[in-house]
């Protein structure tokens, strides 16, 4: 095909970076919407934490006033909501986007405008479900999990729900089919399957799941709209339906989504273990086949969150039996990650910190996992705080760690600048001490049989409780230095001169200069290069 | 509209320069769901409904106007054509996994919800103390009789047969124009396209007599209990891809009166082809399933 005119690389990028309100409503540069996504993410991290705070201070001690009881339980909805689709997958996509393009040497994501769209629908489909709290009439109140028929007893905030559920589904979905094509057909030639850093694998296999159970989700909350107002019976069994069959549908979307905020997470980590313990990554093949076995497993394991709805046995067994199967790939993980770090030369700058903490409080999440999976022992876990405990380790000082490890590892790479390292220490043993205060004593008050979405509860649970609030008040605080630090580099950090601002990094991110070109791989690396980077 | 950085294939990549239908896309889908939100709140009347769909339209082709415009330059290399098709693929995937949903609920009612209400397997209890005298079977409105006492089925053997007809025939008929396309034979391609999106009408119509008959004659409702919900959201959707479909085959058959595509570069054709199969072989569950078993 015959071009119009051919442009030389730094004429094109000097000429074409647009300026104003414009960069940013109009983008198309994957770093600056990987940026706009990154802090959506963090505004809706704090947002999410504010509900959280709330809701410590209710729970402080029983007979708590600070809101009354509906209230509270539009919080846990909203934080929930929030929190999973506001901040964890956000932040995720943000650094797909900043990252994925620099690691397999693309200029940008494959459909840029379509990148735009993704990013853009979230600040409206957010509006849309914090608005429901000034609506009249009560806001969602039944849970993030929106389980009829409660949820469909709630009034003018319900469709207000449904519809911002359905349009963070089409931001998600169009951006996973980005990711997917980006990295199909954007690597630079040379950067095979097999030679792309783990984030970038994970990712891939993130935005398969993403494609695959988002589109189910819009259809259980187009059932639940239905049920609502057009008198549908999916729901009802004087119809025939079944309320299960939401929970069936909804956990056929949920439990892969619990991988899709987890995946990019051990992507992450694969990036940074290796890099501070200047060591290439261990089983390097058996991290993405691990990755692939526990997307796989994710589809047939989703019932193990309706153990006691009255599943038959058999499906019990099923479904216990093949959740306790993930334990494998996830152990070959966390092994791999051990055995690279074994006789590594290790220092523990604060993104290798948070990998470090990762590991250890994941694994107490997986552990915790485990035990829910036992049938007769979800007997007695299910619906309690012991849960609550467990999918916070699991997203707070899982996800969520790595996405702040993740921030800290390529920041210097995204601002040309060095954050202040003391500060980030501090970040991360503040957030690493009070995330445990915050979290562990809600295993004990779940063992003893405290529910969990409750505004109140009985005198014995007391003294946990108060640990879990102050816990959750100094880690709620803390989280303040990330978006200082952050702000502090970008304005006055010192500049990084080298391409390469950790000795041992791998991979082509490194290769480009600091801060990374506004279009960074105008043409593809070269092979050398790919080898270079691929040295796992 | 001319890019940032283009040049031939294998030294530079395509980045296309900002735009700003995204952000109206975001605007219309926002007004799309608070115009909904609205209605369904008895805030306003059905009115509010209109602007998401109006806005999506401007954008649409706005979008599609400023694409195919850069296309027609040759701005697009093909590694951009493969990004659109793979993207074209994907998306097709999540509408696949969309339909997936309801068919699961369908699945779930006869195979689980409905026997279990009847006193299936250990569910007897079930049916002996909150449901007694109710025996399970399909076609159901459940043991309420959601939707009135009496309702008819619809029969496969009807309209829905003339329709499996109508639509695998459009799907030949879009094969003919795609071979046409590639042959270079103009007139035929424009006939058998015509074709298509004329039979995809055909379907439309058929269908919207159907519905009409189900109202009017078989007291079969979206009401209608279980049985009642999965026929018509699942034909619904259906019906409503069809009719998506049918009107993006109609801007292709547009841009063939226009001289557009060659036999080598036509992607857009290839994109609504696939659709249009998609459509169909949903079509083919839905037949099996929904009507005829």
């Amino acid at each position: 095909m015959a071009e119009p005119h051919a442009e030389t690389t730094a004429h094109a990028e000097h000429e074409h970076m647009p300026h104003g309100w414009r960069r940013w409503v109009f983008a198309t540069n994957h770093k600056d919407i990987g940026t706009m996504y990154l802090v959506a993410s963090c505004v809706m991290f704090f947002i999410g934490g504010a509900a959280a705070m709330v809701i410590r201070a209710q729970l402080f001690q029983p007979g708590g006033k600070l809101v009354d009881p509906g209230v509270f339980n539009s919080l846990i909805t909203l934080h929930g909501l929030i929190m999973i689709f506001g901040a964890i997958m956000p932040a995720w996509v943000g650094l797909a986007n900043w990252m994925i393009p620099l690691q397999i040497g693309a200029p940008d994501m494959a459909l840029p405008r379509l990148n735009n769209l993704s990013f853009w629908i979230l600040p409206f489909a957010f509006s849309l479900l914090i608005a429901t709290l000034f609506v009249p009439g009560s806001a969602p109140a039944g849970g993030w999990t929106m389980y009829p028929p409660l949820v469909l007893q709630f009034g003018d905030s319900f469709p207000m729900l449904i519809f911002a559920i359905h349009l963070m589904g089409i931001s998600s979905i169009l951006g996973a089919i980005n990711v997917i094509v980006t990295i199909m057909n954007l690597r630079a030639p040379g950067m095979t399957l097999l030679r792309m850093p783990l984030f970038v694998w994970t990712w891939l296999i993130t935005a398969f799941l993403l494609i695959a159970v988002m589109p189910v989700l819009a259809g259980a909350v187009t059932m639940l709209l239905t049920d609502h107002f057009f008198g549908t019976s999916f729901f009802n069994a004087a119809g025939g339906g079944d309320p299960v069959m939401f929970q069936h549908i909804f956990w056929f979307f949920g439990h892969p989504e619990v991988y899709i905020m987890i995946l990019p997470a051990f992507g992450v980590i694969s990036e940074i273990i290796p890099t501070f313990s200047r060591k290439p990554l261990f089983g390097y093949e058996a991290m993405v086949y691990a990755t692939a076995s526990i997307a796989f497993l994710s589809f047939i394991v989703w019932a193990h969150h309706m153990f006691t709805v009255g599943l038959p046995v058999s499906a019990q067994l099923f479904f216990m039996f093949s959740t306790m199967l993930i334990a494998v790939p996830t152990g070959v993980k966390v092994f791999n990650w051990a055995a690279t770090m074994w006789k590594g030369s290790l220092t523990f700058e604060p993104p290798m910190l948070f990998a470090v903490a990762f590991l250890f409080l994941f694994s107490i999440g997986g552990f915790s996992g485990l035990m829910l999976a036992l049938v007769p022992a979800d007997y007695q876990y299910h619906g309690t705080y012991f849960v609550v405990a467990h999918f916070h380790y699991v997203l707070v000082s899982g996800a969520a760690f790595a996405i702040m490890g993740a921030v800290y590892y390529w920041l210097p790479k995204w601002s040309g600048r060095m954050y202040d390292m003391t500060l980030a220490k501090w970040h991360f043993w503040l957030s690493a001490i009070f995330v445990n205060v915050l979290f562990f004593p809600q295993h004990f008050l779940g063992l003893a049989g405290m529910p969990r979405r409750i505004p109140d509860y009985a005198v014995q649970f007391t003294d946990w409780n108060m640990v879990s609030s102050i816990g959750g008040f100094a880690f709620g605080l803390s989280q303040l230095l990330l978006p200082y630090v952050v702000w502090k580099c970008v304005r006055s950090g010192k500049r990084v001169e080298a391409n390469k601002t950790w000795d041992g990094a791998h991979g082509l991110e490194w290769e480009l200069p600091s801060p990374a070109p506004f279009h960074s791989w105008t043409v593809p690396p070269s092979e050398a290069l790919i080898a270079r980077g691929a040295e796992h | 509209m001319a890019s940032n950085v283009h040049a031939p294939d294998g030294q530079h990549y395509y980045v296309p320069n900002g735009s700003p239908w995204p952000i109206i896309a975001a605007v219309a889908l926002f007004a799309l769901m608070v115009g909904a939100v609205l209605y369904l709140d008895d805030v306003t009347g059905p009115w509010s409904l209109l602007i998401g769909p109006v806005l999506l339209l401007i954008m649409f082709g706005g979008w599609f106007h400023t694409v195919i415009g850069e296309n027609q330059q040759g701005v697009y290399n093909t590694q951009v054509d493969r990004s659109f098709r793979m993207g074209m693929m994907w998306f097709i995937f999540s509408e696949v996994m969309f339909f997936a949903a309801f068919f699961g609920a369908l699945f779930y009612a006869r195979v689980f919800a409905v026997p279990w209400l009847g006193g299936a397997g250990i569910r007897a209890l079930t049916n002996l103390i909150l449901w007694p005298h109710y025996e399970a079977a399909w076609p159901t409105n459940g043991p309420g009789h959601i939707g009135g006492e009496r309702f008819q089925s619809m029969s496969a053997y009807g309209i829905a047969a003339i329709n499996t007809l109508v639509l695998l025939t459009s799907g030949l008929t879009v094969t003919i124009a795609h071979h046409a396309l590639r042959a270079g034979k103009r007139t035929r391609l424009k006939i058998f396209l015509a074709l298509t999106f004329l039979l995809g009408f055909t379907f439309v119509a058929l269908q919207a007599h159907e519905y009409y008959d189900a109202y009017t004659r078989l007291n079969l409702r979206l009401t209608t209990g279980i049985y009642g919900s999965t026929f018509f959201m699942l034909t619904g959707f259906h019906g409503l891809h069809v009719t998506i479909g049918a009107i993006m085959l109609v801007v292709v058959w547009l841009r063939v009166l226009r001289g557009h595509f060659t036999p080598r570069q036509h992607f857009a054709f290839e994109a609504v082809t696939w659709y249009w199969h998609f459509v169909d072989v949903v079509w083919l569950f839905l037949f099996v399933f929904v009507y005829w078993l």
